[in-house]
């Protein structure tokens, strides 16, 4: 499909009025993990509103596309780009993270419209995805599985346990993408478990067909996906480049910003540069 | 009970799940290299396509299963218990529980009963690790017949369920005509002197026990729980209240399993004295299953001590 300047402008417009509301609801909130939404909302946008078959009017339906956020700390970024394509109303953003809400801390399946899988334990999303797609194979639907994981996610082992199963069962319908920021909670990856490097060589050893790309480049993102596709016979991952924090100038590349909530004068510098960024 | 007719219900088990495999093509059986041990390769034998062998990961095995079940199937993943409940407790606790989705954890060679292979692979805490768990529900059968049931009812029961079968053979004690019901134990006998609850392997021993003791003068009733989450509270009471001496039996360790969950209902509903057989807080060692459960003091003759004393 062709892709117009119209319409990238519009997955942009997108991608910023989330990523806005990723900081009301971290804010209001008190709590919650900025960096690792802001790094990846730019890569959910592009699925949501661009590449995935889904329609928020048939959320159950059993042919759609499936996304499973393996990293679900990242939950404020799912829930702000769900609400922004129409699965429940952005007001409900407000709620996040406290009691009685929907919207909790980690995604739950069985309580969000439009979440695929409950996750937050990490390193069990790629597992979840797989049986995803073997489902769609054993039944020829054809639906696609999308699994989103983490840098430092990927030091779980089981990720790996995953992968040769994505492989064995020539899972082509399903993408990983990995949120390359490169910072994880006790630090940069490279410090805490430089030996997840290198990525590319170890998911080609592991079957997969290796894409990468800028993370937040909208444009790329879509012709990444699109080449993805086309890939048959195995599995496909996304290496995706991003700035943990990205949009939100003090937050970019720090990692004191991921798990905390920006007080009153934080929270309007970053609203105020992601008005600017929107203009 | 046929004492001559014997059977692992882990074998039961595997032929079960062949049966529904023909019934419902939704039923989908998944195992971690264990096919020989756990008898789903009965299953894979039938149903090639809808078997999957996820090698060596446990872990990978049951969130798989999870995957499949959000879009229809009906997944039994099967492995030794210790590795099923135990290895993968977080997947079933965050990836099936949590979301309460309708898996099927499959244990087998649960308890000390697995004998030659060591305390490393008996399982002696899966029903504690699976019934503390929100959503679950816990079987624990104790033959062939009983097993079946429950295999066939847990395709058509919704949410995370877990079978817990074992290695060695018992005899078969239920014909087939035998009524079961979900939730609600089986009383044997109606002796007053003792109750002994009884659960898996360990039901047989006490329905033995009780024969022998008959022929003394003593006469006790055997409950077969072989649903220990929910577990039938109904039936605790009444024979708390009807009969002298109340006793649990289990091939699991007494802190978390059947024993425990008898005790949480009497705290709460009424207050009785239980004597608490099962392994005592400890692992298990390699040796013969009978001698196993003879040192244990899980056999038939430890039982008519028990009662007697």
């Amino acid at each position: 499909m062709k892709i117009t300047d119209e319409d990238i402008k519009e997955l942009k417009s997108h991608a910023n009025e989330a990523r806005k509301s990723i900081i009301e609801e971290v804010y209001l909130a008190g709590s919650g993990h900025p960096g690792g939404a802001l790094s990846v909302v730019d890569i959910l946008t592009v699925l949501y509103f661009n590449q995935m078959n889904i329609d928020p009017e048939k959320k159950d339906d059993l042919n759609r596309d499936r996304l499973v956020l393996s990293k679900g700390h990242a939950s404020a970024a799912l829930y702000a780009v769900l609400a922004e394509r129409g699965y429940f109303p952005k007001e409900e953003l407000k709620s996040f993270r406290k009691l009685g809400s929907s919207l909790q801390g980690h995604p739950d399946m069985n309580k969000v419209p439009g979440v695929d899988m409950s996750s937050g334990s990490l390193g069990q999303g790629l597992s979840v995805a797989n049986g995803m797609a073997l489902a769609s194979k054993m039944d020829s639907k054809g639906y696609r599985v999308y699994c989103i994981v983490g840098d430092g996610e990927i030091e779980e082992g089981q990720i790996w346990e995953a992968c040769m199963t994505s492989s064995k069962y020539n899972l082509d319908n399903l993408c990983v993408i990995v949120d390359n920021n490169n910072l994880q909670i006790d630090g940069e990856v490279t410090k805490v478990k430089k030996s997840v490097y290198p990525l590319k060589d170890k998911f080609e050893a592991f079957g997969f067909e290796v894409f990468e790309v800028d993370g937040h480049n909208i444009d790329e993102l879509i012709m990444t996906f699109q080449k993805v596709r086309q890939t048959k016979g195995k599995p496909s991952v996304v290496l995706a480049k991003t700035i943990k924090g990205k949009g939100v100038k003090f937050m970019e590349n720090s990692v004191e910003w991921h798990g905390k909530a920006p007080k009153e004068e934080e929270y309007k510098l970053a609203m105020k540069g992601l008005e600017e960024m929107g203009d | 009970m046929d004492i001559e007719n014997k059977k692992a219900t882990r074998e039961s088990f595997g032929e079960a799940l062949a049966e529904i495999g023909k019934d419902n093509e939704n039923v989908v059986v998944l195992d971690a290299d264990l096919a020989g041990a756990t008898k789903s390769g009965i299953f894979s034998k039938e149903f090639p396509d809808r078997f999957f062998d996820i090698g060596i990961a446990e872990q990978d095995m049951i969130a798989t299963a999870a995957g499949l079940s959000t879009c229809g199937k009906i997944p039994f993943a099967c492995s030794f218990a210790v590795f099923s409940t135990g290895r993968a407790y977080d997947q079933v606790r965050n990836s099936v529980c949590y979301p309460k989705l309708n898996v099927k954890i499959c244990g087998s060679h649960a308890g000390i009963t697995v004998g030659e292979d060591g305390g490393t692979h008996q399982m002696l805490e899966d029903i504690n690790l699976m019934r503390g768990l929100p959503n679950m529900v816990v079987f624990s059968p104790s033959d062939d017949t009983q097993t079946k049931w429950i295999v066939n009812e847990m395709t058509k029961m919704k949410g995370p369920q877990y079978i817990r079968t074992c290695r060695a053979k018992s005899p078969k004690i239920y014909d087939e005509n035998q009524e079961f019901n979900f939730g609600k134990a089986i009383q044997i006998g109606d002796g007053k002197d003792a109750t002994i609850f009884a659960t898996g392997i360990c039901t047989s021993e006490a329905l033995k026990a009780k024969e022998e003791l008959e022929k003394e003068g003593i006469n006790v009733r055997v409950v077969d729980i072989f649903t220990i989450k929910p577990i039938d509270e109904e039936i605790i009471i009444k024979c708390a209240k009807e009969t002298k001496k109340l006793i649990s039996v289990e091939d699991h360790n007494i802190i978390g399993g059947l024993g425990s969950a008898i005790s949480e209902v009497l705290t709460d509903k009424y207050p009785a004295k239980l004597i608490r057989m099962g392994i005592k807080d400890t692992f298990g060692e390699s040796g013969k299953a009978e001698e196993l459960m003879k040192k244990y003091n899980i056999d038939k003759d430890s039982i008519i001590n028990c009662v007697k004393k």
